[in-house]
């Protein structure tokens, strides 16, 4: 009987399609309501951030309380020099630490190594700035870049060595086993063979990492401290774009909360940009 | 194929008697973590400067027993070997000896062609550095790629990425490379398995060439191949080495009932 009618529309088969519509757009739904989160935040940010935009704002360095004009180029630059010194502390020990799990893979120090990388993730970022204050700044006597770059570099080492981990193990095993065939110590086919066929990948974790720790502020404010001077002195106080933003919107300035806008979206539009390039990568990496 | 293997036997045999032999194995036993034994106490010795097959139906051990020869089970976690494997009178097994050495002297070719994914010459280039074969090492390059008959092909585009040649190509250039090592010993694991019949004849016309200067061991699936290619056969089922004999003798009037069955078709 069924059989018969299955070509015509039923009441039953027009109450299933009704279904499925609704189950379909129930899935859609949360998709959208992020994707409109997503979209209101960056039309803020551009309303209220793009008109700080000209070429003082990236040009020159902060102005002092209470005078007009000025920009966050020692802000822009204390940013980068914070995510170059901690890419290069980073990505070495993120590569040994993630080819060490590979490689030891089932073996006690592989799991201890594994067990702290992934508590570290859930360590609030803010104590790895106390931790440095302690241990470098209050030695030294001096806030500086360089405990700042420590700090962070907690947060991006645990980051990049899991997702450098599965990259490796996204290798072909075919071509360890072509290495290991011809001779060749297990660590020369490491670092000759499936590090560098892995390398597409592994600059997508480095971009990850760095786009984690661009906008983290909680770790700076013990360390780089900010400093309305541009410097690029590793051993000095230097000012970073989310401690530029912290402090310019608790002011009761009107010029400086145009700002704080402005360099917030000069940071999403950074990390953006960074997160393009590494998809597009990505893509263009040959598909094997 | 043409060459036919009838006038081969007769004249290895009585040197295989003598001390032409490549490698002897002695009482191999391979096991896997879960205490599965997929070698169970096999020994045979290999003639030097020939081709050996290795034939059974699948999941008989006969990949693993290869891979024993040269110490790749130990790349799988758990494996346990014992027995014997003598190379130059020296058992590879020996807690003395490293097996990153015995690979260098042994070498493999592996199922599915797995070239890096580097440029052509790169690919044969690279662990010949590491070997510290670096005189000439553009001539090394040449050399094998014609010796793996594959020179022609790819001369003009030796800088190009190896796995854009054609799958029959990529397993030449993977017997390239391991050739351009000057190894003694040459295991291939169903090296034809994955290539079309073209790719393959081309294959098996190499390794009859091959062996003027190699031992090679194969293992394969493919009975015909096995006759066409091979001076002595070994017949494997579950783990045992059931007959190993010169391969027309083997395929033409086997001692084991269950060789029988297995060559004409009756099972596997």
């Amino acid at each position: 009987m069924e059989y018969e009618n299955q070509f015509e529309k039923s009441a039953n088969r027009t109450r299933r399609h009704r279904k499925d519509k609704f189950f379909a757009f129930s899935l859609i739904l949360p998709g959208i309501i992020v994707l409109a989160i997503l979209v209101l935040i960056l039309i803020m940010l551009v309303a209220k951030g793009v008109k700080a935009f000209n070429p003082d704002f990236f040009l020159s360095v902060q102005k002092p309380f209470g005078v007009e004009g000025g920009g966050i180029v020692n802000g822009i630059l204390g940013s980068l020099l914070i995510m170059a010194m901690a890419s290069l502390i980073s990505i070495p020990l993120a590569l040994i630490f993630s080819v060490t799990l590979i490689e030891k893979k089932d073996t006690r120090i592989a799991r201890l190594l594994e067990l702290c990388l992934s508590s570290f993730q859930g360590v609030p970022s803010i104590v790895f700035g106390v931790i440095m204050y302690s241990w470098l700044v209050v030695p030294l006597k001096s806030y500086s870049a360089l405990s700042a770059a420590i700090a962070v570099s907690f947060i991006m080492i645990p980051t990049v060595s899991a997702t450098i981990k599965e990259v490796l193990l996204l290798v072909p095993s075919s071509y360890k086993e072509a290495a290991i065939s011809l001779g060749v110590p297990r660590w020369k086919a490491m670092t000759g063979v499936i590090v560098p066929s892995a390398m597409p990948g592994i600059k997508g974790a480095v971009g990850l990492g760095l786009a984690r720790i661009a906008g983290e502020t909680a770790p700076l404010l013990f360390t780089a401290f900010g400093n309305p001077f541009l410097s690029l002195n590793p051993s000095k106080p230097v000012s970073a774009m989310p401690l530029i933003i912290y402090d310019y919107i608790k002011s009761p300035y009107a010029d400086w909360h145009e700002k704080a806008w402005g360099t917030a979206l000069l940071l999403v539009l950074m990390v953006f940009a960074l997160t393009l390039s590494i998809s597009a990568r990505q893509k263009n990496a040959h598909p094997r | 194929m043409e060459y036919g293997n009838s006038s081969v036997v007769t004249t290895v045999l009585p040197q295989f008697v003598s001390d032409h032999v490549a490698l002897e194995i002695k009482n191999l036993v391979v096991e896997y973590r879960d205490g599965v034994q997929a070698v169970k106490n096999i020994s045979f010795s290999v003639p030097r400067q020939a081709v050996t097959a290795i034939i059974g139906p699948s999941g008989c051990g006969k990949s693993t027993a290869l891979r024993a020869l040269n110490r790749m089970n130990e790349l799988m976690p758990g494996t346990r070997t014992t027995g014997e494997v003598l190379f130059h009178s020296k058992n590879i097994y020996d807690p003395n000896v490293d097996p990153v050495t015995v690979r260098r002297h042994i070498g493999m070719v592996f199922q599915k062609p797995n070239p890096f994914p580097k440029s052509i010459y790169e690919n044969i280039a690279w662990a010949a550095r590491i070997h510290g074969l670096t005189d000439n090492l553009d001539d090394l390059v040449e050399s094998s790629l014609r010796q793996a008959a594959l020179w022609d092909e790819v001369k003009d585009k030796l800088k190009k990425s190896a796995l854009s040649l054609s799958g029959g190509q990529q397993q030449r250039l993977c017997i390239a490379r391991s050739i351009a090592l000057k190894p003694e010993i040459i295991l291939m694991d169903e090296p034809t398995s994955a290539l079309d019949p073209i790719s393959t004849a081309s294959i098996e016309n190499l390794i009859h060439d091959l062996k003027q200067q190699y031992t090679i061991i194969i293992v394969t699936h493919n009975m015909q191949q096995a006759g066409r290619i091979s001076e002595m056969t070994a017949f494997m089922l579950s783990g045992d080495l059931v007959e190993y004999a010169p391969t027309n003798r083997l395929f033409v009037s086997p001692e084991d009932e269950r060789t029988e069955r297995y060559i004409t078709g009756r099972f596997g």
